[in-house]
């Protein structure tokens, strides 16, 4: 998130497990721990990675940037608000994942086709399924740009 | 679900008080007294009025910003949007100038603070009203004392009170300190408003939190964080029912980060506290990857050799006996009814055990104190259940034990059990001073539930001359669970269509284990809608009709139920017309009456729960690898005379269709040597965005108080899938989760 830190772990430690109780950013979530939710979405250098995989020590110099950080890029932002708009989420704990992935996809390809965003997207659970609203919220950003941020 | 008083009379409030008082810089707090609360909680305090309080509680600041409390758990349900939304119309309050705090487990201020059984809307929807009435009413006293003029010549528009008259106005917030000096009214006798002059209710309002959450703020119950705090994982056996032997906690101790290791003796109630080890250190991945190395060695007795095969065969066992355990609804003369039978019509139903996997795994935040007091930071779909758990253990008196409601991530009734309350209560006993979190990796949450219980059903139906449904008798084999005040495990003795038909005999045979057992999502109803409206539909088919026909032709010329005991107090009895009312409108809505597009088929599904009617079709196909396609699903639903928060409860249905949808198609926890086979979501497969077929929502407006939509949404997705693709195939699906090798 533009900062640089250091923190005393092991270096297998998972990255989602340094940022939640190293670091205490506890917006990205634990949901598996094997990579196959999503909850723990984060970037690095810009690649929707899940943190509960990636050992701590394998970062060294990439930049990772987490849910707390995502409202400053646009795409993050328009998300967002798409978001809320849509009033997306009931639970609301796999959305921090859901947007960063979300984001990933909409800053490599800014007009994903239906297929293109159900398969960006199913790597990550939403239990309370809110799967029509994500895709509408993602839709919606594809659709207006943004500009509405 | 213990701790729950069975007396709470759901038919809402007589009469009630209010207290008003003044706060500190000018200002009107005012908390709701309601004797439905009073009966709903042991009495802490002696004198009439203030004991049981049912806390709506609002405050009115001079910047005529408003605060109200939301009194019950967040899951996710929308119920920290909602309540308020019910208060804050009363009230008369511009909804943007209104903030919502989580009130903490406090029964003696707010009455039952629950989420489950969708019993909060039926609950509350008119003692949250009266409570922002009764404030509204206050404030127009004190303007017309202020103005000299008769109250009745007031009116509100959103946060102001208006003299019409002579053009004067006040904010609320310019009066909330004289009107806390005003009478309080009797909550019984303040003047509701008419649903034509609402403002609030009926409007979609975006959750309360969901800014917060995009922006990943610590909202969750394991986003707590407290100075100098550590973390827990927790060893127990996989085996249900095993009991801890040994455990080499030096060898944990000795594991980077671990600050302590050691055993803790459960009472052999899953619902409190099992056997285990805890692991703590200053990073939860360190004290869980500690758990490798303790080597515990545990006594299984004989549950180890419990296994779903051996179920199935018990059951199979029990169905060739012919002999159930005890019958439990006995009407008419069944055997004449089968012994005059023109057609009998005969099948056998399994459904599996199902783990909730609420996505923020299981987890609790403890505190004990020097001087004795537990602190703890829960999410908990019962926390004064919770509450009393932890006190109970503890030796304590519940106000002893604080504990504030956090939001959670999705509960689907796993926790209303606070099993994980209970366990890191008893590892931060063993450190006062330190606050402790308790985590669960997702391997202990499935392995480690209180499952939806699997079941077994043997259905015949006896057919006159005519075709008409003249008997029907099911065999269930379920199992035996421990005795609390509800049970997952059980039938309904007038589960449908039993009031419809003249014969019927339900009788049960219960199977021993030691499998945890509870509520998910819908209990009892996620399992029967799919036995019953399955059998019905090949009852129909017998018959020549289709099922929706039956269903009305069952029906026709009855009238509604009497109310029945519920769990909470009388609820209003099953009414056939408001079947027919959504049956119909799904009929229309999925054009039932025209052929699906080619290679495709519909099936319908009713289900009653929960006090919520739904009526539902599902368009189905199999792709080139026999893989079941859902293209569409119409739902009609009735849950009353408003839709209070049209967001939310569309939010609601939609989610409670994917995940039944889910629970057809591929969901079943298998037991194996006495545990759970299932362990994470590689080999426990939730629906993913893919599989979302097109979903049309539409609701029924009837005039009945409104009830909840956690529930009642979900149960008859199931059979309308089933149906539609015996109406594709030919082919009967009688057993859960689908297994599409049937369709080759």
């Amino acid at each position: 998130n533009g900062e640089t830190r250091e923190i005393d772990a092991p270096q297998d430690m998972p990255l989602l497990w340094a940022l939640r109780q190293e670091l205490g950013m506890v917006g990205t979530k634990f949901g598996c721990g094997i990579g196959m939710c999503g909850a723990c979405t984060v970037h690095v250098d810009g690649v929707a990675t899940r943190s509960c995989s990636l050992p701590v020590g394998s970062i060294g110099t990439k930049q990772v940037t987490t849910i707390e950080a995502l409202g400053e890029s646009p795409v993050g932002q328009a998300l967002q608000a798409a978001w809320l708009e849509e009033d997306v989420m009931q639970c609301g704990y796999c959305q921090a994942g859901q947007l960063m992935n979300a984001t990933a996809l909409l800053t490599s390809n800014p007009n994903p086709s239906q297929d293109e965003i159900e398969n960006a997207m199913r790597g990550n659970i939403c239990r309370c399924a809110c799967y029509k609203r994500i895709n509408q919220a993602i839709a919606r950003v594809a659709q207006e740009g943004t500009a509405n941020a | 679900m213990r701790n729950l008083s069975p007396t709470l009379d759901i038919a809402l409030a007589r009469r009630g008080f209010l207290k008003a008082s003044a706060l500190i810089g000018g200002g009107l707090a005012l908390t709701a007294t309601l004797p439905m609360a009073a009966r709903a909680v042991a009495s802490p305090a002696g004198a009439a009025g203030e004991a049981g309080m049912l806390g709506a509680f609002i405050t009115i600041n001079p910047d005529n910003t408003i605060t109200i409390i939301g009194k019950n758990p967040e899951i996710g349900q929308g119920i920290k949007t909602m309540l308020p939304m019910l208060i804050a119309e009363e009230l008369d309050a511009d909804w943007d100038q209104v903030s919502i705090l989580q009130g903490d487990t406090d029964a003696a201020r707010y009455g039952m603070q629950l989420a489950g059984g969708s019993f909060a809307t039926p609950m509350n929807w008119i003692p949250m009203r009266q409570t922002g009435a009764a404030a509204r009413q206050m404030l127009l006293a004190a303007a017309a004392q202020r103005w000299g003029v008769d109250a009745a010549s007031l009116t509100t528009e959103p946060s102001v009170v208006v003299h019409a008259a002579s053009g004067r106005r006040a904010t609320f917030g310019e009066l909330a300190t004289e009107a806390a000096a005003m009478p309080v009214p009797d909550l019984a006798q303040v003047p509701l408003k008419s649903a034509a002059n609402f403002r609030i209710i009926g409007r979609a309002i975006g959750g309360i939190d969901s800014p917060r959450i995009v922006r990943g703020e610590p909202i969750f119950g394991v986003d707590t964080q407290l100075p100098g705090m550590v973390y827990a994982a927790y060893e127990r056996s996989p085996v249900f029912g095993a009991r801890l032997l040994s455990a080499n906690t030096d060898a944990a101790k000795a594991q980077p980060g671990v600050i302590d290791a050691f055993t803790v003796e459960g009472n052999g109630n899953a619902e409190d506290l099992v056997d285990g080890v805890a692991v703590i250190a200053s990073n939860w991945w360190l004290a869980n990857r500690a758990r490798s190395v303790l080597s515990p060695q545990w006594d299984n007795g004989d549950w180890a050799s419990h296994s779903t095969a051996g179920y199935d065969a018990a059951a199979a066992a029990a169905f060739a006996s012919g002999e159930p355990q005890e019958v439990f609804a006995n009407k008419g003369d069944i055997g004449a009814a089968f012994a005059g039978a023109a057609k009998v019509v005969e099948a056998e139903y399994a459904y599996p055990f199902l783990a909730h996997v609420a996505m923020e795994p299981m987890n609790c935040t403890a505190l004990m104190h020097e001087d004795g007091h537990m602190e703890m930071w829960a999410p908990s779909q019962t926390p004064q259940g919770g509450q009393g758990a932890v006190a109970q253990y503890l030796g304590l008196t519940p106000d002893k034990v604080t504990v504030h409601i956090t939001r959670m991530g999705g509960g689907f009734g796993r926790r209303l059990t606070n099993d994980y309350m209970v366990q890191v209560a008893a590892i931060a006993k063993r450190m006062p001073g330190t606050p402790v979190q308790l985590i669960w990796s997702r391997e202990d949450d499935v392995r480690s539930d209180f499952y939806r219980p699997a079941g077994y059903h043997k259905l015949r139906a006896a057919l006159d001359d005519a075709g008409k449904l003249v008997g029907i008798d099911d065999h269930f084999v379920t199992f035996d669970r421990p005795p609390g005040p509800f049970n997952p495990a059980s039938m309904p003795a007038a589960e449908f269509p039993a009031n419809y038909v003249p014969n019927v005999r339900y009788a049960q045979t219960k199977l021993a284990t030691a499998v945890p057992m509870g509520a998910l999502r819908a209990p009892t109803s996620n399992a029967l809608a799919f036995v019953f409206q399955s059998f019905l539909d090949e009852v129909a088919h017998e018959t020549g009709k289709d099922l929706p026909t039956l269903m009305l032709d069952l029906i026709e010329g009855a009238e509604p139920d009497p109310t029945e005991p519920g769990f909470f107090g009388p609820t209003p009895g099953f009414n056939p017309h408001r079947l027919a009312a959504v049956t119909r409108k799904v009929m229309d809505m999925a054009r039932w009456s025209e052929p699906a597009a080619a290679g495709r088929a519909k099936g319908f599904g009713f289900y009653f729960s929960h006090m919520g009617y739904f009526a539902e079709v599902v368009e189905a196909s199999l792709d080139a690898r026999n893989q079941v396609v859902i293209h569409d699903v119409w739902a009609a639903g009735d849950v009353g005379s408003h839709i209070i928060n049209p967001h939310g409860a569309m939010n609601q249905v939609e989610g409670a269709i994917i995940d039944g949808l889910g629970q057809a198609l591929q969901l079943a926890v298998e037991i194996e040597g006495g545990a759970a086979k299932q362990s994470n979501f590689h080999n426990y497969q939730l629906p993913r965005m893919p599989m979302v077929p097109n979903l049309h929502v539409e609701f029924v407006m009837s005039d009945n108080a409104p009830t909840g939509l956690g529930e009642p949404a979900l149960p008859p997705v199931i059979p309308a899938l089933t149906n539609a693709l015996f109406a594709l195939t030919g082919k009967r699906v009688r057993k859960l989760p689908i297994d599409t090798r049937q369709f080759t």
